[in-house]
């Protein structure tokens, strides 16, 4: 039945950014559900700033596919949440806004870049939210904060109406306190969408199944390397060991393109993103070029205000990345090296029917403890790959570091992100029985 | 002479009249309307919105592909061409850059030394940005207004190879270029801002200079004859020609140099990741093309006896063509000749000196002109006199009479030998002009012309010039 919800939770960690405190909602599968959306998804008559200030003010005009598809649904979309800036992150420290702090321990970050969407799911706020994931942004704060989140297989949800940072990386995802509600969110947003041409009619109507038997595993010796905290690898053995016991048989494999995959990753999101990104000019939305200046100066100052010092620094990169002279330098050559990744990806998989290993090579950071960008993006180093290769891959909670919550990393073949969220559902089943 | 070779090539855009844009569903029929009302997120290139490939546009440059005998690429794709301008929504122009649509195609012009095949480089499909509307005037504008309308727009861009030797040849070359997008139906030479052309022009041995902002086809040659003499005086003052960008500047007729900045441009071109590569050369064996202007030409040669020139000049513009058939239709035997002629020669002019396009006379008005000049009810200076009468009533909106009517108003019917007025218009002449009869009595040749035209003024050109000779020897020998 539809009805009005009203929201006014007590959001001590800064999830939101904007949160709507009546909010109409109609019948459907997610009839009276509250959920919060990441900052970088339109939503119509409401404030989508992607936490950045060159966007303060801006309301869309028209929801994103996926809003429309959840509001539809019956969903109370009752906020907008905390992100690094346009994405561009892994702490949700980014934010213009400031940071969003994890539930466990508010030392520290949530991961990111959707930070927000995984803090108020695990604070309780919102069942389910929406993230989005570029290079981990969806699993690095699920990991983080101890949720469930999954990014698609490439193409299975649209993209329109997601504010891009990298189109031919990122999809959008679901974020909930369980696999059934990922999988009952996901039921609504995967499918084909006309307006996103990179969209397929591979719809999802799936009951997750928590029986593995003979489900084949591939174990990367690279997601157990150096980088990788040993108490973090030690909590995700003992979890694909639980897996074994479902009835699961395990296989070590290698991803040797793994050593390219960060800097493919990196060379690829700065390119897309430095062209994406231009249209923040100051003149259709957001805080408005000096008129009585000339348009570039204009332009220049509004770009300087409005972007904070991550996202130049990306813009910066990708620009130098595509100039004449280095495109075949860089850019062209993250595309043979983004191949070569798929290519491993998909010769594993070809043996093995899930590849598994810890979804972040750390627990949740302290508080400003990556102060410097390169560091920072090497704690990416085992979400990217499946950005690369376009392979769905769920992050599910398996246990505690230091008190803090670690993240078991599922990645599947193409389409089949009923097989990522079934192995999910029978770990999560298993220990909560 | 030698050493004075030039030699040009061109880049041609022109908008693909399709009903909705290039990447989104708004109407492209922009031009009647206010500013920013054909908008809407993808056009106007909001944060998350998508462009969605508009099939019909791929079709038009495609049926243009086949046309010019281009090879059509197994894969092309679409490109992201990123600068800034504030006409451009999304900083970058969806373009095509390194797999383009087609390539290696021709097209067949009347050269200045005979027939011609001119090389198609490439054949790619892109979007137009929006327009800037500047307020004051260009030194001390006060602001300037941007209209997102022609934003996304489809453009077929066609490039040749610098196989073009004149400007003259420059301008035949658009011409057919023209000819054969509107006989493919692709295209509407008379919307406003519809062309815009790039030329490259050198002189053998030189740099070349790329002209740019060159928005109609009179406008290709003037542009090219200024920089060929340009040109051509620096080579003969032993300066040399620096490679350039130049602007045209349509009004001044002049060419300008674009400041050294605005060459700097670096694209950074990369693939559009939001649009999957295109694979349609299988849609070439499904296009039919329709006559094309060569043909068309043999067929009004051979159908209609027009002379080679008739014919060129008839079958040169679409409407121009259809118009001719049009007027013939009721009786291709009878009118062909005369239609061929009055469309081709006075018409064409007619319609130039007002501006006027075709359209705006219906082919039953005129077939109405050239029956009574066919049976001989009108002379030929009438005929041009109803014309203009015709063309002037449609010109200021007024109601339009036919032929027959502005003939029996102005009593423009041609005099026959027996009418006693034009007998009195003779004699009076006779009467008036004694030199004249002076001079003919004295068998000076020519004489009687100048009475001949004294009556004609008399008579507003209604006398039939044969009746009025003979009229006017007969009174001349009265007299004597």
């Amino acid at each position: 039945m539809a009805g009005t919800l009203t929201f006014s939770p007590d959001d001590r960690f800064h999830a939101f950014l904007t949160t709507c405190r009546k909010t109409e909602y109609g019948d459907g599968p997610l009839c009276g559900i509250p959920v919060a959306v990441k900052d970088n998804i339109s939503t119509k008559g409401i404030e989508t700033t992607c936490a950045s200030k060159i966007l303060k003010g801006y309301i869309p005009p028209y929801d994103a596919h996926v809003v429309q598809l959840v509001r539809g649904a019956g969903a109370a979309v009752v906020g907008k949440t905390n992100m690094d800036e346009f994405g561009m992150g892994t702490t949700t420290e980014n934010s213009a806004f400031g940071p969003t702090l994890n539930p466990w321990d508010d030392g520290r970050v949530p991961g990111g870049s959707s930070g927000g969407s995984a803090a108020a799911v695990a604070s309780g706020m919102v069942p389910m939210a929406l993230g989005t994931d570029t290079g981990g942004s969806i699993r690095c704060p699920a990991a983080f904060c101890g949720i469930v989140g999954l990014k698609p297989t490439y193409g299975r949800v649209s993209r329109y109406g997601l504010i891009a940072y990298a189109n031919s990386l990122e999809q959008i995802g679901p974020m909930a306190d369980s696999v059934a509600n990922v999988s009952k969110l996901f039921s609504v947003i995967a499918g084909h969408d006309p307006r996103d041409s990179t969209s397929c009619a591979r719809p999802y109507a799936h009951e997750p199944s928590a029986d593995i038997q003979g489900l084949k595993i591939g174990i990367p010796n690279e997601y157990f390397g150096t980088g990788v905290d040993p108490s973090v690898a030690d909590v995700v053995r003992k979890a694909i060991r639980r897996l074994e016991e479902l009835g699961a048989t395990t296989v070590p494999c290698s991803i040797p393109s793994m050593e390219y995959a960060l800097a493919a990753y990196y060379v690829t999101c700065t390119s897309e993103a430095s062209s994406n990104l231009a249209r923040f000019d100051g003149i259709r939305y957001g805080p408005a070029a000096d008129s009585k200046k000339a348009w570039h100066e204009a332009y220049r100052e509004v770009r300087k205000a409005g972007f904070g010092p991550e996202v130049r620094r990306r813009i910066l990169l990708g620009t130098f990345a595509l100039s004449s002279g280095y495109y075949g330098k860089y850019y062209a050559k993250a595309q043979v090296a983004r191949a070569n990744v798929r290519a491993d990806f998909l010769r594993i998989l070809e043996s093995v029917d899930v590849i598994v290993g810890p979804t972040m090579p750390t627990i949740a950071f302290r508080l400003a403890e990556k102060s410097d960008p390169l560091s920072m993006y090497l704690s990416d180093i085992l979400t990217v790959p499946a950005n690369l290769a376009g392979i769905p891959a769920i992050s599910v909670p398996c246990g505690k570091s230091d008190g803090m919550p670690v993240g078991l990393q599922i990645m599947g073949r193409h389409f089949e992100d009923e097989r990522v969220i079934d192995v999910a559902y029978a770990y999560e089943q298993a220990v909560s029985a | 002479m030698s050493g004075d070779q030039v030699i040009v090539g061109l880049e041609v855009h022109c908008q693909l009249d399709t009903k909705s844009k290039l990447f989104c569903g708004c109407s492209t029929d922009y031009r009647s309307d206010g500013p920013n009302t054909h908008v809407c997120e993808v056009c106007l290139g909001l944060p998350g919105s998508m462009p969605v490939l508009n099939k019909k546009a791929i079709e038009y440059a495609m049926r243009v592909a086949k046309a010019l005998s281009c090879e059509v690429l197994e894969e092309s794709e679409f490109s992201r061409k990123n600068y800034f301008y504030p006409d451009l929504d999304k900083a970058y122009q969806i373009t095509q850059y390194d797999k383009p649509l087609a390539e290696k195609g021709v097209l067949e012009i009347e050269g200045d030394g005979g027939t011609k095949k001119v090389r198609i480089t490439r054949i790619h499909v892109e979007e137009d940005p929006g327009r800037l509307v500047h307020m004051g005037n260009a030194e001390r504008g006060r602001y300037s207004l941007v209209d997102y309308n022609r934003a996304g727009i489809p453009l077929i861009e066609i490039v040749t190879e610098p196989d073009m030797r004149s400007p003259k040849e420059a301008r035949k070359f658009l011409n057919k270029l023209r000819a054969t997008l509107e006989y493919l139906g692709v295209f509407d030479s008379e919307k406003e801002g519809s062309l815009r052309v790039d030329a490259n022009i050198s002189i053998k041995g030189s740099e070349r200079v790329e002209v740019k902002n060159i928005t109609s086809y009179k406008g290709v040659e003037k542009a090219l004859t200024f920089e060929v003499t340009r040109q051509k005086n620096l080579i003969r003052r032993g300066q040399p020609i620096e490679r350039e960008t130049r602007h045209f500047l349509e009004a001044r007729g002049i060419t300008q140099s674009a400041r050294s900045k605005e060459q700097e441009h670096d694209y950074r071109y990369f693939p559009e990741p939001d649009l999957r590569p295109l694979q349609v050369r299988s849609w070439l064996t499904g296009i039919v093309l329709p006559e094309l202007p060569d043909a068309r030409r043999e067929r009004f040669v051979q159908q209609y006896g027009c002379s080679e020139n008739h014919a060129r000049t008839l079958t040169g513009e679409l409407r121009l063509a259809n118009f001719f058939e049009q007027v013939v239709a009721p009786d291709p035997a009878g009118l062909s000749a005369v239609a061929a002629t009055w469309v081709a020669d006075t018409l064409i002019g007619e319609l130039n000196y007002r501006s006027m396009s075709i359209d705006r006379l219906k082919p039953a008005a005129f077939t109405g002109v050239l029956r009574l000049l066919k049976t001989g009810e009108i002379t030929d200076k009438s005929g041009i006199e109803v014309l203009r009468i015709m063309l002037d009533q449609r010109l200021k909106g007024e109601a339009c009479e036919t032929a027959e009517e502005i003939v029996a108003r102005l009593h423009l019917a041609k005099t026959s030998g027996d009418d006693e007025a034009l007998r009195a218009a003779v004699r009076e002449a006779i009467g008036q002009n004694k030199k004249a009869v002076a001079d003919y009595r004295a068998g000076k040749a020519g004489a009687s012309n100048f009475i001949v035209g004294q009556v004609m003024k008399m008579t507003r050109g209604r006398a039939d010039p044969g009746e009025l000779n003979r009229l006017i020897a007969e009174e001349l020998q009265k007299g004597g």
